[in-house]
């Protein structure tokens, strides 16, 4: 038996699904979109499998969320749906309810946040909207655990007797006779769906026709209903829905007459007010970053990457296999590539847990919904998100939750424009660099940190500016038009259940492709020729490796960076090839490759024999590539992960690359021209690139104005 | 013409019609702004905009742009 749960965003759903399922569930995604798809079975009849469809306001044909829950209702038809609707939001929420009564499957209506309807004073009479809506009603409390077993009752017995609602919802007198007449015309489709489709095809809802054997031409309807009604029939049709709910509403629900101000209005007076809304902001995003990424975030992934790999498993696993007499090669794959390759993956699951901690208390309490409505107006003219706050402030840490924290991003085109910008902000592990490239070449001047900053920023913000203008991005312009939930305490469960989801699929599909990596490098770096034979190298022989022989190989693709200029081409190619496993093997790769097994952090033994390789200008390049290029390969596969679509992460990982490069050769060949005062082909290349990212930059719309992607996200969507 | 965005926080307003088409008007009525409904402008976003009204009893977020396509008395 097919059970589909339906509801609003915010209505509770997820915490229903997870009550009535328990921990037999399983997540997937939706054919063809990213939207997450989650099924499981009923914790009281392993016979019944819930699906949970997206939180949806409507069954429109305009976001992917709500396409996904159609083609399901009507496509799989499953056997009845359970619509859970927020009792203190009733209007709205059964705006959805009038919606899927009309699909000819059995529903029941639970009505969820009674406890809080009963706290407020409200009075519900569910028998007399059981009578309005002509399907069964139940009260029910997710958080509390009350009345959800007669729901799951209801719903199975309605599944069962196949009891479809009787759809006693009357629109004007005019619009149902009119839908009343396409309806008696679509004999192809089965009686019970004919009101559906009748309504679907008035609203001139072009994604309908594809579900449909036939589609009859409706064109004289439409202009009879618009013509009386003196508006468009999408319009009409709406109207009429939230005119009957109106009509119902006040038999059914009667609101506590004194009208005291409601809790969540009293937090919300505090926390969004006009002078204390940024000081708070400012207070919780420094509380979630200090505790995430700082203290505990950083103790903990230090000691798994340091202690645990680093002191106890590896050394452990190597000699262990020592004494077993196991050759060296194996060894060194098995403790360095596999066992440390996994530590990496592993080292930023505790960080990261923590942090998806803080952000599923901050969705489910109501506060992220804030932090967009707040950021929404910096954010929204680069193209992006007022929630992408949160993952570039978290990317300054460290891009890998950065990443993972796109995910509270609804709009599929904000969230892929994040995940593609997130680590263009110097994370903890750049800094290094950053300190190394300053005390070598600048006198450790601070302009040096704060320009690496401000180039990351304006990455992001050209980049959004210029992606937004691009086919890639073209499409689906996401309407900010956003509920604010009601503040409540979300249920422990729920949060910690969340934060367990994200982590283990960071784990299980960023891992495979961290590994993967990891275990290439480590051969790449751990092997090559001395004396011409072909042998396992200790960590000192760096630049008798394979990796060395394709640093030097492909140094010649930087020369226009200034990098061969010194004669250490081929070094830097190498510890930029090296950065891809942590950004700060940089530094090491360099105090490696200048003679040195072991340098500070910030490279202090190296900086004078770094200056004589290179010119100022070079090193600043080098720098902002290293900053700008494909993240490390813990951040690829996040960005992997939440891509969900190799197309999408290639597109991403080589835009960053190549926008690395171009910004490294402008700022090497026009800083070259500016100190030197040589004119080059290569600075007369530099200044074309520029003047080409200020077209890209400052072009028009074009023929991506508004009016023509709207045109096209209703045929295409 | 007066339109949501003009209406100065605090003040109450009934909607009259809105105009345009596609995604954006699909999803502003689906909210429960219709022909009819009375909308509270409850506050401003501390950089200006968007704008929080309150609509059907619960509370609700749009851009100034967006505002700007429904008409209200």
């Amino acid at each position: 038996m097919k059970i589909a749960l339906a509801g609003n965003p915010n209505s509770g759903k997820t915490t229903l699904f997870n009550a009535l399922t328990g921990s037999n569930q399983f997540t997937g995604n939706w054919p063809g979109v990213t939207v997450e798809k989650k099924e499981g079975r009923y914790k009281g009849n392993k016979e019944v499998v819930i699906t949970d469809l997206p939180g949806i306001y409507s069954l429109s044909p305009y976001t992917p969320e709500e396409v996904v829950a159609r083609n399901y209702l009507i496509g799989e038809r499953p056997d009845a749906i359970l619509n859970i609707v927020d009792g203190t939001n009733l209007e709205r929420n059964l705006y959805l309810t009038t919606q899927l009564l009309e699909l000819g499957i059995p529903v029941v209506v639970a009505v969820n946040m009674t406890d809080i309807l009963k706290k407020n004073g409200d009075l519900l009479y569910p028998d007399k909207l059981s009578r309005a809506l002509g399907c069964e009603v139940v009260e029910i409390s997710a958080l509390k655990g009350a009345g959800i077993q007669k729901a799951a009752d209801l719903v199975i017995a309605a599944a069962t007797d196949m009891k479809l609602p009787e759809i006693s919802h009357p629109f004007s007198k005019e619009a149902d006779r009119i839908i009343t007449d396409v309806s008696d015309r679509l004999t192809s489709v089965p009686e019970e769906q004919r009101r559906f489709f009748a309504v679907k095809l008035l609203e001139k809802d072009e994604r309908i026709g594809s579900l449909l054997k036939q589609t009859p031409d409706v064109s004289a309807e439409i202009k009879k209903m618009e013509e009386f009604f003196d508006d468009d029939t999408e319009s009409i049709i709406t109207n009429e829905r939230y005119g009957y709910i109106s009509s119902i509403i006040k038999d059914c629900c009667v609101h506590n007459v004194k009208e005291t101000l409601k809790i969540s209005d009293k937090i919300d007076r505090v926390v969004t007010n006009r002078f204390l809304a940024l000081p708070i902001f400012a207070v919780i995003m420094f509380a979630v970053y200090y505790v995430s990424v700082t203290t505990i975030g950083d103790i903990l992934t230090g000691w798994t990457n340091d202690t645990l790999f680093g002191e106890w498993i590896v050394p452990g696993v190597s000699a262990g296999l020592q004494a077993i007499g196991c050759a060296d090669w194996l060894r060194g794959l098995i403790a360095d590539g596999i066992v440390g390759g996994v530590g990496a993956v592993l080292g930023f699951v505790p960080q990261m847990l923590v942090l998806f901690l803080f952000l599923a208390f901050l969705e489910s309490c109501g506060y992220m919904a804030r932090v967009a409505f707040i950021m929404d107006r910096i954010f929204r003219k680069f193209g992006l998100s007022g929630k992408s706050f949160i993952p570039m402030l978290i990317g300054s840490g460290c891009g890998v939750p950065g990443i993972m924290a796109s995910r509270t991003i609804e709009s599929d085109r904000d969230r892929k424009m994040t995940i593609m910008t997130t680590t263009f902000v110097p994370c903890g592990a750049k800094l290094p660099i950053i300190a190394l490239i300053a005390g070598a070449f600048f006198g450790n001047a601070g302009w040096v940190a704060w320009s690496a900053y401000f180039v990351g920023i304006l990455a992001i913000i050209g980049s959004g500016i210029i992606l937004k203008k691009t086919k890639m991005f073209a499409g689906n312009p996401a309407p900010f038009v956003m509920e604010l939930p009601a503040y409540h305490f979300p249920a422990a469960g729920s949060v910690l259940r969340s934060m367990w989801e994200r982590g283990w699929s960071f784990m299980k599909k960023a891992g495979t492709i961290i590994l993967l990596s990891a275990i290439v490098l480590w051969f790449l770096q751990g092997f090559g020729w001395i004396n011409g034979q072909f042998t396992m190298l200790s960590g000192e022989q760096l630049n008798f490796s394979i990796l060395a022989k394709i640093g030097g190989a492909i140094a010649w693709i930087f020369t226009p960076l200034g990098w061969t200029q010194g004669g250490a081409g081929w070094q830097m190619a190498v510890a930029a090839i090296t950065g891809l496993i942590a950004k700060e093997n940089v530094v090491t790769t360099f105090g490696i490759l200048f003679g040195f097994a072991e340098v500070a952090e910030d490279g202090a033994e190296i900086w004078s024999a770094l200056s004589g390789a290179m010119t100022a200008a070079a090193a600043y390049s080098f720098l902002v590539f290293n900053l700008l290029c494909a993240p490390c390969f813990a951040a690829m596969g996040a960005i992997r992960r939440e891509m969900n679509n190799g197309k999408w992460f290639w597109f991403a990982i080589g835009y960053q690359t190549v926008l690395a490069y171009v910004v490294s050769l402008c700022i090497y060949q026009i800083g070259t021209f500016v100190t030197t005062g040589v004119f080059g082909i290569g600075t007369a290349v530099a200044f074309l690139l520029v003047l080409l990212l200020a077209f890209l930059l400052l072009r028009p719309q074009g023929e991506n104005d508004m009016s023509k992607i709207m045109a096209k996200a209703k045929v295409s969507g | 013409m007066k339109t949501l965005k003009d209406s100065t926080v605090g003040s109450t307003v009934t909607v009259k019609k809105i105009s345009g088409e596609g995604p954006v008007k699909r999803r502003i009525m689906d909210m429960g702004i219709t022909k009819g409904a009375t909308v509270f402008v409850r506050k401003v976003a501390p950089f200006g905009d968007p704008v929080e009204v309150t609509v059907r009893g619960y509370e609700l977020s749009l851009r100034r742009a967006d505002a700007q396509m429904i008409e209200v008395i």
